[in-house]
């Protein structure tokens, strides 16, 4: 067995998160050990998985190694090359944060009568399966994994149980997953037939004809596009990533969406290794669909956290918008193109790990403070809780993508690939991919007026209810932990170049092609494609809006520019209270009016057993009644058609036993 | 040298800027039959608001003393990459059209949450619009951008306008691109029919029910960089679409004919505008979307009539 550090590193880092687990289910009543244990110890684990992807990916080279475990003939394999380096960098930079935020958060959960040991047992095993998932070199031990992080994530979910609207969506959630595992495994089928093993390595061997590697590719797309929330299939995933306690959150949305990624990526580009363009097309549509959805599905929610849930859509969707154009470029034979949008779905991967961990780590912060998670009772956070507030408006403006945070960047790279569709041969394609750069210009403006109406009315403004008014900061070590994110958040955002180079070896090793051309004019300057076409430099912008801002804080300073306080503008009528501010459904009314027609809105006024009228409104998601419901109704139908043969007559069931046999031995001969 | 240009095109945004305004409100004073104002007002009221204490709701937070100039960096540092009057430009780079619109985006983030800042009924409503709009305006503008890139190959605005001054063909997709740019920059720079910029009245305002909380020298930063708005709009405007008499190096002569040329293609621009302001008016919110759309629809067609018309040109 080769040991290079990277693999020992890794290794190490699986080993930790279990070791973590164990303790934390041995800690019983001492839950004060969790947070000074387990949780540090989950944090280690994290920065250790960072460590062993930067080595990884430095390095350059691929390690393998043989476990002796899993079945006799077919002995665990794994790998770890640039690409899972790269995603063991995303798992691990947010797992060190949450773990270190965590020690603060679950304070908050003790004395209380939640399984303290079992949050922390299944979220050291979650890490552990996310890790092994990015390591395993054989479809096996990737389905183990796989199945460990879906049932393990499914307790967390589940774990303020006692709410039955929790244990709904925990189930939905398990059940997608399963659902999405199947098509997964099938994908593997038949990789491992036309490959002769289940090892990856055969599997790369296998000549597939373009149907047979179709069949792969949509098994894979539903399967791991099934677990990265993308629409239709993405139903649970605004269900199930809210109700988990936030730091669990986090880890949900930020990283396990991107082992789906990584899942997608290596069945695609590495295993399958083939592209065409109407696989392309499949998933820059779906893509584009999922973000512009996730969106507006978003700016219609008001509670805080499902908000963040359905973002997380909406960035899968820019993630698979990426991918898809990088498939479409890389079927054409421009492998340089098709290297820059590889790149800008790896860096959205690592830009969404970063600001959707620390938004969910500031939801968990207001939860933990002042117990609230609906907007509408929210305001004039950012002067109860100014650190939680500053790097919360980091999280936002990173994911409005706007510069000059890391959101930006990404969202320009997948901008420029789109802008090179010039070079395709085929007019339907040229006609269509700057409809989808449309949508996701129309994706980050909206966005960007979702991320207004959240800080707006949860941040400024004023308490719209006592426990607001009265919340605390939060602890010192939550603080740290969004801090790590958010000056992770502008660094990526201002030394893109740096950053560039330093994944670049994960398109070389998987495309076989990287992008010398966008590092070469120095770190100053972006330029993905060449000098003339476009650049961007980022350093130079924050610079000069960073000096812009010291300065007046300096001015500040010194007294010169002072202000005089007064009350607000009344128009000359009463004082503005609290109540006449805009609300977060008021905001977005108007945007929830032009796009009526994408929602399904209840909206009218109900009476109240008192004698009083209310007024309601309800925005529901059209998935369910258009993908979900049919599908139930259609299973629940066969189903009472395969109760018919249920007669509860044992002779007629041997009779039907005995005519299956007889057709399966008809089968075999 | 080079960086002289990029300082003296910075001055000259922030110093023409007021001009700029002051001539669109002349010509519409003299359409409406009244004398107006004088050409330098706008610079009277700046001088005025930046002699006078600035005031604060208590209910106001820093990021509501910050924003101001937030805002007017960014705008300013999007106009720096925004050829004035000559392409040869070391700042170009620094940002290309889409990091414009990114650094215009990110001004107008703040100027909306500054809105919401104070907790008054009319800045969330000045800031629940200007969303919707800009979020309209986007697409539009990016499909139109997409029509122009579809033939120059690139996003650089310097390359852009150095390759509209040697291009030979008018091309169809250029007129649609420029209504559509048109259209855009109407409702982004909030005038009229989108916007009123002279309003006061509670129920139809946008921009000004944003900043209605601003005093003194924030609020002068916050008219300023509005005034910038308009002004990049129009010099990208007459610089891509129309870029005769720009200048192409940096020697005095080919600058100071190229200041001129900027100039008075502004002056034209403002002069449209200015008339269009008058035979138009503002229209109910819930039309603008019909209105952005049509420019979302002409981009559309640019983006096309490039692929289907201008294929081997």
């Amino acid at each position: 067995m080769s040991t290079s550090p990277a693999l020992w590193l890794a290794g190490t880092a699986v080993g930790l998160a279990l070791i973590s687990a164990l303790l934390s289910l041995l800690t019983g009543k001492a839950t004060r050990l969790l947070r000074i244990v387990v949780m540090p110890l989950f944090a280690a684990a994290g920065l250790v998985a960072l460590a062993a992807g930067l080595t990884a990916m430095l390095s350059g080279g691929v390690s393998t190694a043989e476990l002796p475990m899993g079945l006799p003939w077919l002995h665990w394999h794994v790998r770890l090359d640039a690409l899972s380096g790269f995603f063991f960098c995303v798992v691990g930079v947010v797992s060190f944060a949450v773990g270190i935020y965590a020690s603060g958060y679950i304070r908050g959960f003790e004395g209380g009568r939640d399984s303290l040991p079992a949050l922390g047992g299944f979220g050291g095993l979650f890490l552990a399966a996310m890790l092994t998932v990015l390591l395993a070199d054989d479809a096996f031990m990737f389905m183990v994994a796989w199945e460990v992080m879906s049932l393990s994530s499914y307790f967390l979910v589940a774990f303020h149980h006692e709410h039955a609207a929790n244990r709904s969506a925990a189930f939905l959630y398990l059940l997608m997953a399963h659902v999405g595992g199947l098509a997964i495994l099938l994908s593997y089928g038949i990789l491992a037939t036309f490959g002769h093993g289940f090892g990856f390595e055969a599997m790369r061997g296998a000549e597939l004809s373009f149907g047979w590697a179709s069949a792969a590719f949509v098994l894979a797309f539903i399967g791991f596009g099934m677990k990265a929330g993308l629409v239709p299939l993405h139903a649970w995933l605004p269900l199930a990533h809210p109700v988990a306690p936030s730091h669990i959150s986090a880890l949900m949305s930020g990283v396990m969406l991107k082992v789906a990624v990584y899942g997608f990526i290596r069945v695609l580009f590495d295993l399958i290794g083939q592209f065409h363009w109407q696989w392309g097309i499949v998933v820059l549509t779906v893509g584009s669909i999922s973000a512009l959805m996730g969106v507006l599905y978003a700016l219609m929610q008001h509670d805080l956290k499902r908000l963040l849930a359905y973002h997380s859509v909406e960035n899968l969707g820019i993630i698979f918008m990426g991918l898809g154009l990088s498939i479409l470029f890389l079927s054409e034979g421009h492998q340089i193109i098709g290297a820059v949008a590889f790149i800008a779905a790896l860096y959205h991967s690592m830009n969404h790990a970063l600001f959707k961990s620390l938004l969910f780590m500031g939801a968990g912060a207001i939860l933990h403070s002042a117990n609230e998670r609906d907007m509408e009772k929210m305001g004039g956070l950012l002067r109860r809780m100014p650190w939680t507030g500053l790097f919360f408006l980091v999280g936002c403006i990173s994911i409005s993508a706007l510069p000059p945070f890391n959101g930006f960047v990404s969202e320009w790279l997948t901008f420029q690939s789109a802008l090179q569709v010039w070079q395709l041969d085929s007019g339907v394609l040229r006609s269509v991919v700057p409809i989808a750069a449309a949508a996701l210009a129309l994706t980050g403006a909206l966005a960007a007026a979702c991320f207004v109406k959240v800080y707006g009315i949860a941040f400024l403004g004023r308490a719209r209810s006592r426990a607001v008014r009265r919340a605390r900061p939060a602890p010192l070590t939550m603080q740290v932990g969004q801090g790590i994110l958010a000056a992770l958040c502008l660094l990526l955002g201002v030394l893109p170049t740096t950053f560039i180079a330093l994944i670049n070896i994960v398109p070389q090793q998987v495309l076989g092609h990287g992008l010398a051309q966008a590092t070469a004019h120095g770190w100053l300057w972006l330029t993905p494609v060449s000098e003339q076409t476009a650049s961007y430099g980022a350093p130079l912008i924050a610079v000069l809006l960073i000096v812009a801002l010291v300065i007046g804080l300096w001015l500040m300073g010194r007294g010169v520019l002072r202000v005089r306080r007064c009350d607000a503008w009344d128009c000359g009528f009463a004082p503005p209270n609290a109540g006449m501010q805009y609300t977060a459904s008021g905001f977005a009314q108007p945007i929830r009016r032009v796009f009526g027609m994408l929602f399904h809105i209840e909206e009218g006024v109900e009476s109240l057993p008192d004698g009083r009228r209310r007024h309601f409104l309800r925005v529901k998601d059209r998935a369910w009644e258009l993908f979900y419901l049919p599908i139930a109704r259609l299973i629940e139908q066969s189903a009472r058609r395969v109760a018919l043969l249920q007669s509860g007559n044992v002779r007629i069931y041997l009779g039907w036993s005995f005519a299956t046999l007889l057709f399966l031995l008809w089968v075999v001969t | 040298m080079t960086i002289l240009l990029v300082v003296l095109q910075m001055l000259l945004y922030v110093l023409l800027a007021p001009l700029l305004v002051g001539w669109i409100r002349k010509v519409k004073a003299v359409l409406q039959n009244r004398r107006g104002a004088s050409l330098l007002q706008p610079y009277r009221d700046l001088y005025k608001l930046f002699g006078k204490e600035a005031r604060m709701a208590h209910t106001a937070s820093p990021l509501f003393r910050a924003a101001p100039y937030i805002v007017f960096t960014a705008t300013w540092l999007a106009a720096a990459a925004v050829p004035l009057f000559v392409t040869q430009l070391a700042t170009a780079g620094i940002a290309d059209i889409i990091a414009i619109a990114g650094l215009l985006a990110l001004a107008r983030f703040f100027l909306a949450l500054a809105g919401m800042d104070v907790g008054t009924a009319f800045g969330g409503m000045g800031a629940s619009r200007e969303m919707l709009v800009s979020a309209l305006a986007e697409p539009a503008m990016l499909l139109a951008i997409f029509a122009l890139v579809m033939t120059v190959h690139s996003t650089n605005l310097a390359t852009l306008v150095d390759y509209q001054l040697t291009a030979s063909v008018l091309r169809p997709s250029y007129l649609f691109a420029l209504s559509a740019l048109v259209l855009v920059a109407i409702a982004e720079t909030g005038r009229i029919p989108v916007d009123n910029p002279s309003t006061h009245l509670e129920l139809t305002m946008i921009h000004e029910a944003m900043i209605l909380e601003y005093s003194g020298r924030h609020l002068a930063l916050m008219e300023w960089a509005a005034q910038l708005k308009l002004l990049l709009y129009g010099a990208l405007l007459v610089n891509v679409f129309f870029p005769w008499g720009i200048a192409r190096q940096g020697d005095p002569g080919a600058l100071a004919s190229g200041l001129f040329f900027v100039m008075l293609k502004l002056a034209a621009l403002g002069v449209l505008l200015a008339v269009s302001e008058t035979v138009l008016a503002k229209m109910r919110l819930f039309r603008a979307p019909a209105f952005l759309n049509l420019a979302l629809l002409l981009g559309l067609l640019g983006m096309l009539s490039t692929v289907v018309l201008e294929v081997g040109l």
